[in-house]
């Protein structure tokens, strides 16, 4: 015990958590943006089909996302044993594996916020930078994205939100495993399992709370400041 | 430069067919809004890919449907200053000014920075964002941007007509340096008459998405056939005059052209100033002798070369006074009752007053180099 009031275990559950949500939200960051983009402006057959696909783990209940995610990515699943065979990365049973989940579930608010983001930008700045000699590729990395970022911090602490607080989808997909798959959910339910957990579960719970509230805070401050620079009119 | 457009295209019920070639510094697309005049500047800059049809500046294809043709528009090298200046809300106005920079040929001749910031009064605002800047300075702004990114030609939509009167006063002068000045050859889209008729060298008059007239500004405008589509309530003559003295006891300055002796209020330009006198149709009469004892202090004498047809109550008249063309606005009655007819001699009576400082421009100076004798196209 230190001056948190935190065991050990409980320490465990609180950095894994951090390290599942950060990887979970940092990995899915450039995939986010990718389908943002394509949600925004593609113009194809198939796309709210596309849209409604990545919309999904925020719609079906999470322990059908978990089982999903077991049945293509677990050992013998057709994507996981890929994976284990050629790149020797496995999730079943892993933290990497309830970062996986935790990057799922958050994935369509990710998307979301970017998308909604894109949409408003002003096409008619895209023109002008075409005009100025700008290929598609720079107007993308020099107007589009710069004006999309408060839109992607957004998205982001969403997503990260999201995967600090998901249960349902990893305890079904990589189980509730202490030191590997116990993220801060799992371990308030473990708590509340056993007679005379109580405390341990406030413990975790003002943890949750504190990260939860920096979290926003962060968010908040970053939005001011990107607001700032681009001195919204 | 030459600017050669020839294309067919349709935008849901309106249908643009335009067909004409031309020259000069400035080039005015002059229309009524819904003329088609900023999807012909679109066209030119890339940004519409039109149904049928082919534009080349100075012989150099930008598009052409029969060929198969068209160059992406970063790759046109076509400045482009929009109605709305749409400058980068995230970058600074130095930013800004530099961003076409970056992908401009690293060779050939480049725009000076320092020297179009000082042609644009813009220095002071160079870390600004475009958030903190007033309409008028957002708009030189990206007249610069779009200057630096070293055009081979430079489209203007409208550049003043989201700006009050004031700004636009604030404007225009910058405007005109840039023609006299900068390399870079100007297609300016405007409706209204006094912009062009201050600022263009040559004018493309369309209608309803077809080209109505191609030629000089000031033939156009001095055509009566014409007032229906350059506006008949601020139509007018363009004369080239040079400042010949001032007057200080009574505060007037004498101006020498072809018709005569014009007395303006004084201005601020010295004695063998070129100056663009804008005298609108409805400021001037006419007589069939030199009247006597009259206000009016400039009185020139002139023949009908002209009379416009018409059934309702007012008729223009455009005179030839030994060379300059004027243009005088009369009642039907009044015509009739003077017996004026074509090839018949008259004067013509101007109030002082009614040119003021806002009827003149500096003139369109013949352009160094190659393209001096484009200008006069």
């Amino acid at each position: 015990m230190d001056w948190t009031g935190l065991s050990p275990e409980e320490w465990t559950a609180v950095r894994l958590s951090l390290r599942v949500a950060i990887v979970a939200t940092l990995v899915s960051l450039p995939f986010g943006v990718a389908m943002g983009l394509i949600l925004a402006r593609g113009r194809f057959w198939g796309l709210s089909l596309l849209n409604g696909l990545v919309l999904l783990p925020l719609i079906l209940p999470p322990v059908v996302t978990g089982y999903v995610l077991l049945v293509l990515f677990g050992r013998r699943g057709p994507i996981g044993s890929f994976l284990a065979d050629y790149f020797g990365i496995v999730f079943s049973f892993r933290w990497t594996g309830a970062a996986l989940a935790c990057g799922v579930m958050g994935f369509p608010l990710l998307v979301r916020a970017i998308r909604l983001s894109i949409e408003a930008v002003d096409p008619r700045l895209e023109e002008a930078a075409g005009t100025l000699g700008a290929n598609r590729a720079w107007v993308l990395a020099t107007v589009t994205l710069p004006l999309v970022v408060p839109g992607i911090i957004a998205g982001m602490i969403l997503c990260f939100a999201k995967a600090m607080g998901e249960f349902g989808a990893t305890i079904t997909f990589v189980s509730n495993i202490p030191g590997e798959t116990q993220t801060l959910p799992s371990a308030i339910y473990t708590f509340t399992q056993v007679p005379g957990g109580d405390a341990g579960a406030f413990r975790l719970t003002l943890v949750s709370i504190a990260i939860s509230m920096l979290a926003l805070l962060a968010s908040e401050l970053m939005a001011r400041f990107v607001n700032r620079r681009l001195d919204i009119e | 430069m030459t600017l050669a457009v020839d294309i067919k295209h349709a935008l849901g019920n309106f249908q643009l067919d335009a067909n004409f070639e031309t020259g000069g510094r400035l080039i005015a697309l002059f229309g009524r809004s819904g003329s088609g005049k900023t999807s012909i500047v679109n066209i030119i800059a890339g940004l519409i890919r039109p149904d049928q049809g082919r534009v080349a500046i100075d012989g150099a294809v930008l598009v052409d449907t029969a060929q198969g043709l068209f160059i992406p528009r970063h790759r046109r090298r076509i400045g482009y200053v929009f109605q709305e200046g749409r400058l980068f809300p995230h970058l600074t106005v130095r930013q800004n000014l530099l961003y076409g920079r970056w992908f401009a040929p690293k060779d050939g001749q480049r725009e000076e920075f320092d020297r179009v910031i000082d042609l644009l009064g813009i220095a002071d605002l160079l870390e600004r964002r475009p958030g903190r800047l007033s309409g008028g300075e957002k708009q030189r702004v990206a007249i610069g941007r779009a200057l630096l990114a070293n055009p081979r030609l430079l489209l203007m939509d409208e550049p003043l007509a989201s700006l009050d009167e004031a700004r636009k006063t604030e404007i225009l002068p910058y405007i005109e340096r840039l023609r006299d000045q900068s390399r870079v050859p100007i297609v300016y889209v405007s409706h209204s008459v006094a912009e062009v008729a201050r600022l263009a060298s040559s004018m493309v008059l369309l209608s309803d998405g077809k080209v109505a007239a191609v030629g000089p500004t000031s033939e156009l405008m001095h055509r009566l056939d014409l007032f229906p589509l350059t506006g008949r309530a601020e139509a007018g003559a363009i004369v080239e005059a040079v400042v010949e003295r001032h007057d200080e006891v009574f505060g007037l300055s004498e101006l020498r052209s072809r018709a005569g002796l014009w007395k303006l209020p004084r201005l601020d330009a010295p004695v063998g100033t070129r100056l663009r006198l804008r005298v609108r149709a409805r400021d001037v009469m006419l007589a069939r002798s030199v009247p006597k004892d009259l206000s009016a202090l400039n009185i020139l004498p002139g023949v009908v070369a002209d009379i416009g047809k018409t059934d309702g109550p007012i008729v223009e008249i455009k005179l030839d006074c030994h060379g300059d063309a004027l243009i005088a606005r009369l009642t039907r009655y009044s015509v009739e009752r003077l017996g004026i007819r074509t090839g018949e001699p008259v004067h013509a009576l101007v109030k002082s007053v009614a040119l003021d400082r806002r009827s003149l421009s500096g003139p369109i100076q013949a352009a160094a180099s190659a393209d001096a004798e484009a200008s006069d196209g």
